[in-house]
């Protein structure tokens, strides 16, 4: 479709904090993949790129919907993922704002790209729909991907329902873009139980979008005639092998885990922090993310209507992690429950990492192969930690 | 059965039953009685006889938890090859049954095995088995209205909403145009409304049959000690 073709759309431009937090909002009932694309149609997205696949195929068709809507300026299918990921940090020079979105092997499939992002300084939004990588083959949402996605730099939230895909995606872009912080953020939602399945989202209006990509307040300039490239690839320390290409990557490498940190407080300003926290004075926890966070909340609210002494902590960003908030929010906790949608526990491993008492965490329920995490499951696990008989057959 | 707050189901048929029309319309049900409901639809491909379920969780309270009910505390059975031929992704069809539930089957004839009966008893299950294929035919003209009879009998020993909540959904899934379930079941429901001639007809065909499933729930007697409770047209 030529550009000349599509509409041109009147928008009211607004900053992040008044479209996220005070801009009037209206009840809709949507899948995460509409949510995940309303919020793009309100960034002022200045091109997608993506190559489908399941279940991410969904989001990225509605995304095409927006381009030809007009809402978006550019949007083309790359050849594949690494393909994908490499033009995103190539459009990422010209300083505009991009966005796209993968499924499990896609995202294994680009991860080459992705891990040299942060790197690169590209503020590109990344949406991750969860799905299994391992084999047996499968399509389902299985997380386990979130895993090797933790350790390259980018800032990682996950999404528990419509409501969080909508919110996180939209507050993605402004959080990314912080001079302090320009580096990408993903946000991960499960795929199908998110996805595809419809539940309640405020939204703003469609006529509101955010302000247009500033290249000019970048830390890294966008690269035109009159600005050159950037010393990292006019200069790359790959082509020497001495002690100043090694002090050059371990400065570059600390700015960016330090630019992941600074995160913290936009995710703060944003989203209301990385954790929250139900019933905080219970002996026993449920700490989970993304879909098992909704399992553990209706866990959690079983056991209230029995009277147990659970609690809920979601944790909303999985990078930065929030280690001192989940120190504060367990330290009077006798037992803590990880449930979790991949075989390996990359939560539950962070969990304990980040406590002093990581004796205390039940390693587990877990669920592979995108298979439901039935709540019976985390209450046996409860009832089990508070040592109370139950009747629940497995 | 006693009352819940919380109603876990698992709907288990054959292709072109009904099964996922179920869902939504239960779904609808609980929405017009200011309550919630979650529905998630389970099928391969789309074809007649093809294993099918469908997921609802009814609720007075908003839901939380996602994806398929794994431990249900009601179960439908839409067709009797569901058990006897293992017809279902979920095998033995009681699979992650919890105890003191209920189990709606559409049959007539002793279907249950000496093993199948034992697990249900030691559940303290109780199984309410009845022809609704014949009772469509019967009041509906067609055996297409058995979802409506499974479904009325559901909600007449449940009590989960009221007669007038029914027909409001039923009316939003034949009337209203805003729903497709997929291709092949807008197809099907053309088929059907073509038959009837007039949509209102087809309602008040499918009203009536739900209404004599409340009929019959009615004269249910649950606190006895049988696994089995058979019912007569």
């Amino acid at each position: 479709m030529s550009p000349n073709t599509r509409p041109k759309l009147e928008k009211r431009l607004v900053d992040a904090k008044y479209l996220l937090q005070e801009a009037p909002r209206e009840k809709h009932f949507i899948t995460g993949a509409q949510a995940m694309a309303e919020a793009v149609k309100r960034a002022s997205v200045d091109m997608a790129i993506a190559y489908p696949i399941t279940p991410q195929s969904e989001v990225m068709h509605l995304v095409g919907d927006i381009y030809a809507q007009g809402h978006i300026k550019e949007y083309y299918r790359a050849e594949e993922e690494l393909g994908t990921m490499s033009a995103i940090a190539g459009a990422s020079r010209a300083g505009v704002r991009l966005f796209t979105a993968t499924s499990g092997p896609g995202l294994l499939r680009g991860l080459e790209a992705i891990a040299a992002w942060p790197g690169h300084r590209v503020p590109a939004v990344l949406g991750v729909l969860t799905r299994v990588v391992n084999a047996p083959l499968s399509i389902q949402p299985d997380n386990v991907e979130m895993a090797y996605l933790m350790h390259c730099g980018a800032v990682m939230l996950h999404a528990e329902n419509q409501q969080d895909t909508f919110d996180m995606t939209l507050a993605a872009f402004a959080i990314a873009e912080k001079v302090d912080v320009y580096i990408p953020v993903a946000v991960a939602t499960e795929g199908f139980f998110v996805t595809h399945a419809k539940g309640y989202v405020d939204m703003t209006a469609e006529d509101l979008a955010l302000e247009e990509f500033d290249p000019v307040a970048a830390p890294v300039p966008a690269m035109d005639n009159e600005t050159p490239p950037a010393r990292i690839q006019r200069d790359a320390p790959v082509q020497k092998s001495n002690f100043m290409s090694y002090l050059i990557h371990a400065v570059w490498q600390q700015e960016i885990w330090d630019s992941n940190s600074r995160a913290m407080k936009y995710i703060y300003e944003y989203l209301g922090g990385p954790i929250e926290v139900v019933n905080p004075d219970a002996d026993v926890f449920v700490i989970a993310s993304g879909c098992a966070a909704a399992q553990g909340r209706e866990a959690q609210r079983y056991a209230e209507e029995e009277g147990l002494s659970v609690g809920l902590i979601k944790v909303r960003a999985i990078r930065p992690f929030p280690t001192k908030e989940i120190c504060d929010a367990t330290k009077n906790a006798k037992a803590i429950i990880v449930p979790e949608h991949n075989a390996i526990g990359w939560l539950c491993k962070e969990v304990k990492a980040a406590i002093p008492n990581g004796g205390i965490v039940t390693e587990g329920p877990r669920v592979f192969g995108g298979m439901t995490l039935p709540v019976e499951l985390i209450m046996v696990e409860i009832y089990d930690a508070l040592g109370i008989e139950h009747n629940i057959k497995l | 059965m006693a009352e819940k707050k919380r109603y876990n189901m698992r709907i288990s048929g054959l292709g072109g039953q009904g099964v996922v029309t179920t869902a939504h319309i239960l779904g609808s049900c609980m929405d017009n009685a200011g309550n919630y409901a979650s529905l998630v639809p389970f099928f391969g491909s789309e074809k007649r006889m093809a294993p099918v379920e469908a997921y609802v969780r009814a609720s007075t309270e908003p839901i939380y938890e996602v994806g398929e009910v794994v431990y249900p505390d009601i179960i439908l059975i839409y067709h009797s090859q569901v058990v006897t031929h293992g017809k279902s992704y979920t095998m033995p069809f009681y699979t992650g049954l919890k105890p003191n539930s209920l189990v709606i089957i559409n049959t007539d004839i002793d279907v249950l095995q000496d093993e199948d009966i034992k697990v249900l008893k030691e559940l303290n299950a109780k199984v309410v088995q009845f022809n609704a294929t014949d009772l469509a035919l019967q009041i509906a003209g067609t055996e297409l209205a058995t979802n409506m009879a499974m479904m009325g009998m559901l909600l007449g020993l449940t009590k989960l909403v009221t007669e007038d909540d029914i027909e409001k959904a039923v009316r939003e899934r034949f009337l209203g145009t805003s729903f497709v379930a997929s291709g092949g079941t807008a197809a099907l429901d053309s088929a059907i409304e073509k038959k009837f001639k007039k949509k209102e007809q087809l309602l008040a065909k499918n009203m009536e049959v739900i209404n004599k499933t409340f009929e019959m729930a009615d004269s249910i007697d649950m606190s006895t000690d049988d696994l089995v409770v058979q019912l007569a047209m």
